[in-house]
């Protein structure tokens, strides 16, 4: 773990880096790449959230991801969908979170009653419920999609400026870093990590267990949701095959890369992933069976590490420098292992 | 769990389990009877269409039945979510196919297999079935066993596996659905009914069959002792002395060959699909969430519910809505889950 001291500047930096990756790298990199690897980030951010300071592992956040994207089609014009709407982008956005996160608190409120693997299973029952009914109802999602999805004009087309929409997906990234740390402090966000660690003894001393995870998991959708309408900015088009089965699981493998327990490992698990995603297909073993590779490297991370990347880090600078016990985690706990996740 | 739950599930273990008749299992029921009120009226206007799609509803859940209790009986006994359950399934027609097409040599020319005889149906059947069996026994043995108690771990696992099947059928069996070839007649005439699938009566009559040998297992013999057991007190089991992690390594075969066994089944009567993993998958989910994790019970309660809605929905909602059929398994777990979290026949575990 970064000593508190260096926490600021190692994030400075790494923002600079970031700012300015796209000048050095070409069009191609930024989008397929950084801007890629930014938006899968934001989403896979939104399953860590819940995973780190609420001891839940959500397979819903695609569904929910997925909603948005389809509600920003739909209001908007585009070809396919409702297109009955014709509204401006960013009111369709608006809504389009309104709406994912009156989903995600409704999911939330019938999932936060369960703990461990049955919300896993839950909410992948609700992940997969909201795939298939996207494939079925073809006045909202097209058939096979919607397609040329209207981006808003100041930030350019992502073809040809991919570096603007590149810097929006940073500024939210960080908005969403900063956001969640932020969060972790709060009261709110304090009696969330609470009920992780005792859902009983929050009750006991008066908390109203229920209604603050079913916020949380609205907030959650919240995030989901931001990933959801960038990728639709980014990309323009959406299809039933965007939140299908595969990409859900993909979604969890890059927060498991990047460690469930750490919020930052949301970026780096989805930077890894995109490059593996990118690089594989030209390994001459590999070839189409890209999946087959991801899955067999899936699978080594679980049974090696599961802590993933940052897990590997975290337990290599633990052996080097021994942090001074007791203020390790100056941010609320997050580096806190969550009971009833790490499998216990 | 909270305090409220902590102070039930003592209750419920001291007095075993119980159904309690609370606001909202009197609301639940208020919703089967309107649901129920409005298919008589349609069952009313044309007898001959509602007869058949029952009996469609019931064969489905047939299907149904025979892969979630695989499931079930897993997760009862061992806490392990097999999210590899739905590619059991597809695996097992899979191989049917492939076996069934080296057997028949069918014509390169047409799309379709010969009809099949007694022999080429049941030898790929049997090949398929105890392959994925012991497919699934490799798994839980060289992956599973050493993790026992890590639930989110072995999940993790079987999602890893899921990827890699599902990867792996589609570069070795390509994107088109198949059918697998029956011996028998296509379509029987039944009374009211008129002519029906013949291969959806005997998936019924294998689901039926299936389910009263579990039952058998389950309530009978010693097996079904340590199982039941198990899923009560693993713990205790092992301080008694009995060797869990054979009954283990049984159930997970079990399990596993039931879902193959399903797998040949809904291959025949419908076809063989590379999506089927992911929709078998939901399927027993959405069962045993309904129905009660590890509860055989609640498995079928689930099956039917599922298979007659799928069935009622497809035919009985309104031209306008037809294609948001799939909202009523969402409302479906919404109201099970808001009125009994564990689901029906569940205990908190």
């Amino acid at each position: 773990m970064i000593p508190a001291r260096l926490q600021w500047p190692v994030g400075i930096a790494v923002v600079a880096v970031a700012c300015v990756l796209p000048f050095v790298v070409s069009g191609f990199t930024t989008s397929q790449i950084l801007t890629r690897a930014m938006i899968l980030g934001i989403a896979a951010a939104s399953l860590i959230f819940l995973a780190s300071l609420g001891g839940w592992v959500s397979l819903g956040q695609t569904g929910l991801y997925g909603v948005a994207g389809f509600a920003v089609g739909n209001f908007v014009e585009a070809d396919g969908g409702s297109k009955t709407f014709g509204m401006n982008i960013w009111l369709a956005t608006i809504l389009a979170l309104l709406v994912t996160v009156a989903v995600g608190l409704l999911i939330g409120a019938i999932a936060s009653r369960s703990e461990g693997i049955y919300f896993l299973m839950i909410t992948l029952a609700f992940g997969v419920i909201i795939k298939l009914l996207f494939e079925k109802a073809t006045d909202l999602s097209g058939f096979g999609g919607i397609n040329q999805i209207v981006q808003p004009e100041i930030f350019g087309s992502a073809q040809l400026q991919p570096e603007r929409i590149y810097f929006v997906c940073l500024v939210v990234s960080i908005a969403v870093y900063l956001g969640v740390r932020y969060f972790a402090r709060t009261p709110f966000g304090l009696a969330f990590q609470g009920i992780r660690d005792n859902a009983t003894r929050m009750k006991a001393l008066g908390y109203n267990v229920t209604l603050i995870r079913t916020i949380a998991f609205g907030i959650g959708a919240l995030i989901a949701g931001l990933a959801g309408v960038l990728n639709v900015w980014w990309n323009t088009q959406i299809s039933p095959g965007t939140i299908d089965i595969g990409p859900l699981i993909f979604l969890l493998m890059i927060a498991i890369i990047g460690g469930l327990y750490r919020i930052e490992g949301a970026w780096i698990g989805a930077l890894i992933y995109v490059i593996l995603d990118n690089r594989l297909r030209s390994v001459e073993l590999v070839g189409e069976r890209v999946a087959t590779a991801l899955g067999i490297i899936f699978l080594l991370i679980v049974l090696l590490s599961p802590g993933g990347v940052m897990g590997i880090y975290e337990s290599i600078s633990r052996r080097v420098r021994r942090p001074p016990s007791g203020d390790d985690a100056p941010a609320g706990g997050e580096g806190a292992a969550a009971p009833g996740v790490a499998g216990d | 769990m909270s305090a409220n739950e902590g102070l039930k599930a003592k209750h419920v273990a001291t007095a075993g389990p119980r159904v309690s008749w609370s606001k909202g299992t009197i609301f639940l029921l208020a919703v089967l009877a309107v649901a129920v009120l409005g298919i008589g009226i349609q069952a009313a206007s044309d007898a001959t269409l509602f007869a058949q799609i029952t009996l469609n509803g019931l064969t489905l859940a047939g299907l149904y039945f025979i892969v979630a209790s695989g499931f079930t009986l897993i997760f009862g006994l061992m806490r392990v979510v097999n999210m590899a359950h739905g590619s059991f399934y597809m695996l097992g027609g899979i191989i049917a196919f492939l076996v069934q097409e080296r057997m028949l040599k069918p014509d390169p020319t047409s799309f379709d297999l010969p009809t099949a005889t007694f022999g080429s149906f049941v030898l790929p059947l049997v090949i398929a079935t105890f392959s994925v069996a012991l497919l699934g026994l490799i798994i839980q043995q060289v992956f599973l066993r050493w993790n026992q108690g890590q639930e989110l771990r072995q999940a993790l696992i079987t999602i890893a596996i899921s990827i890699i099947v599902a990867d792996q059928a589609v570069a070795r069996f390509g994107g088109i659905a198949k059918e697998i070839s029956v011996p028998i007649e296509r379509s029987i005439e039944l009374p009211i009914v008129g002519n029906y699938g013949t291969m959806r009566l005997v998936m019924l009559l294998v689901a039926v069959v299936v389910g009263l040998l579990l039952l058998g297992l389950i309530t009978r013999t010693r097996f079904g002792m340590i199982v039941r057991a198990g899923v009560d007190d693993r713990q205790m089991v092992t301080a008694l002395g009995i060797d869990i992690q054979k009954v283990f390594a049984v159930a997970f075969l079990l399990g596993a060959f039931l879902a193959g066994l399903a797998g040949v089944l809904g291959g025949s009567v419908n076809s063989v699909n590379k999506a089927d993993d992911g929709k078998f998958l939901l399927i027993s989910l959405v069962i045993v969430i309904v129905g009660g994790m590890g509860s055989l019970t609640g498995a079928a309660i689930g099956a039917l519910l599922l298979g007659l809605i799928d069935s009622y929905s497809d035919v009985y909602l309104p031209d306008a809505i037809t294609n948001y059929g799939v909202l009523l398994t969402f409302f479906l777990l919404v109201f099970v889950l808001a009125v009994r979290p564990y689901g029906l026949f569940g205990r908190p575990g």
